[in-house]
């Protein structure tokens, strides 16, 4: 079983569903973040005074399954994320321990999908 | 008696009262999410001290029969004594004193809710209280006194200012500057980001400045009369032209106009123009508009930055500066032709006008900046003025007031 988090940006996120559902990849946590990568933050001003550093809006995946889709997982955030422009994102991938299911407590494989 | 006039100064006093909760909101967003309770609290806590403070014995300190220098009321008409439904010839001769009373008492409100933005999130509470309300009783009744009562001796030198430039801004402006430098930074200033919480606010609660302000301005002309009129105008076209002014500086400097320059730049120019409105023509007010935000725009940008003192949420910058301004300007654009009570400013002849309104502006800057700073130190010794650092961390909501604005889950 693997963990597989990814960055990426706001706009990508309903691309990103929707490839994900096409490879039958249907559970996920959303989660909307700040970050900065290669892209750098920005600055505001306020009355005058310039504020560098702020952080830009991501939107985070979680989304934990079993080894056989890991990899169509992986191509299809890219297909919904990728544009080539500096900011896409990044994906990580995790071993995961343990997964169980709160409602019936089934545990491992079973508990993923 | 008449009750147009009565049914206007109510209705002004209504919009006045406004403002309050107007600036609440325009100060509450510009703090961290952490302190905005602490700044609506202190605002409404005011409503409810000074509405008290008034009735009590502020009304007679300000307004009452003079004690003889021209300095200070006398306690004739504390708790409303003498002060009913006849109307009051010196003030006003055609709605009952008691309306009066009730207008000049919102403008006793706002004042020291004006500073609340230099001391903004790092303020003991209860210290906050006890220096408002003698700041109030040493500083605001004496000003309202000297300015606006018929005994006072500014007032008898020939000062024009229609509805506060002097009593209300100069006079929290300058205190708080004081408060900023000794009050000191806030943790962290300067070295990391202070982000406005909520903007939205900020434009809310500076459009509810603009609309009272037509109440505060036009309202002290004490009459539905063509000097309302000529106030209410001004009132609009300067805050308009100072708007205007800031969102241009900024885009010319930082490449984009923001919308909480555009609305402090309104704000200013609302200061600026409130000691003028009833002596100055509308095209006169573009001017004091304008420059309004330019000046205010040099010492909050500029100033405030290589000066580095830590004037939170720009108390001095706007209500100070512009209000000295607003009150110069007065002396050089003032014109008889406008308002016959009123004189002939700098540029319509009248160099006298202008001195008196430059000598008022000192003394004022030194009155209030003296009593002040006696304040701070006396209340500081015995109370202790700023919170501890962890509770400054922590944040005024939870330290001060033990409750959350927002919660983060259900």
């Amino acid at each position: 079983m693997k963990l597989i988090v990814a960055i990426i940006q706001p706009h990508k996120l309903e691309e990103v569903k929707g490839a994900l559902e096409a490879v039958n990849v249907n559970l996920m946590t959303v989660s909307n973040v700040l970050g900065q990568g290669r892209q750098k933050g920005y600055t505001e001003v306020y009355r005058g005074m310039r504020e560098a550093g702020g952080l830009l809006r991501k939107v985070r995946l979680d989304i934990a399954v079993n080894e056989d889709f890991v990899e169509k997982t992986i191509q299809a955030i890219v297909k919904g994320a990728h544009t080539g422009e500096t900011g896409d994102g990044k994906i990580f991938v995790l071993d995961l321990q343990e997964c169980v299911r709160i409602g019936t407590g089934e545990r491992g494989s079973a508990a993923i999908g | 008696m008449n009750a147009g006039d009565t049914a206007w100064v109510l209705m002004s006093t209504v919009l006045v009262f406004v403002m309050t909760p107007g600036l609440a909101f325009f100060y509450g967003g510009l703090v961290r999410r952490k302190n905005v309770l602490s700044i609506l609290m202190q605002c409404f806590i005011i409503m409810c001290a000074i509405s008290l403070q008034w009735v009590l014995y502020g009304y007679s300190l300000a307004f009452g029969p003079d004690t003889g220098w021209g300095i200070i009321g006398g306690l004739d008409w504390a708790g409303l004594k003498g002060v009913g439904g006849a109307p009051n010839g010196d003030y006003a001769a055609t709605i009952p004193h008691l309306v009066f009373m009730i207008f000049q008492a919102m403008f006793a409100i706002i004042t020291p809710a004006l500073i609340i933005g230099a001391f903004a999130e790092r303020v003991k509470f209860s210290s906050f209280l006890v220096l408002t309300i003698l700041w109030a009783t040493l500083v605001y009744d004496p000003l309202a006194h000297w300015v606006w009562s018929t005994g006072g001796w500014m007032r008898r030198l020939g000062a024009l200012d229609f509805a506060g430039g002097i009593v209300v801004h100069v006079s929290s402006g300058i205190s708080a500057l004081v408060m900023a430098l000794l009050l000191g930074k806030r943790i962290g200033y300067a070295s990391e980001p202070f982000r406005p919480h909520n903007l939205p606010f900020t434009v809310l609660g500076g459009a509810l400045l603009w609309f009272g302000w037509f109440g505060f301005n036009a309202g002290s002309a004490l009459a539905a009369n063509e000097l309302a009129a000529n106030a209410f105008v001004t009132t609009n076209t300067a805050t308009a032209a100072a708007g205007f002014a800031w969102a241009l500086i900024e885009w010319r400097i930082h490449g984009a106009p923001t919308v909480l320059g555009t609305v402090t730049g309104a704000v200013a120019g609302l200061v600026a123009i409130t000691p003028a409105c009833g002596f100055v023509s509308p095209l006169s007010s573009i001017v004091i508009g304008a420059a309004a935000s330019a000046i205010c725009y040099m010492a909050i940008a500029v100033v405030k930055a290589k000066l580095g003192y830590d004037d939170s949420l720009d108390a001095f910058g706007v209500h100070g500066v512009g209000g000295a301004w607003g009150t110069i300007a007065t002396g050089l654009l003032a014109e008889k032709a406008v308002n016959s009570a009123g004189a002939d400013g700098l540029f319509f002849g009248g160099l006298h006008q202008f001195l008196v309104q430059l000598a008022l502006v000192g003394v004022t800057v030194l009155y209030a900046a003296v009593v002040t700073f006696v304040l701070f130190k006396v209340i500081d010794a015995l109370l202790g003025m700023k919170v501890d650092k962890k509770s400054e961390i922590l944040g005024l909501d939870l330290s001060q007031q033990c409750e959350s604005a927002y919660t983060v889950v259900e």
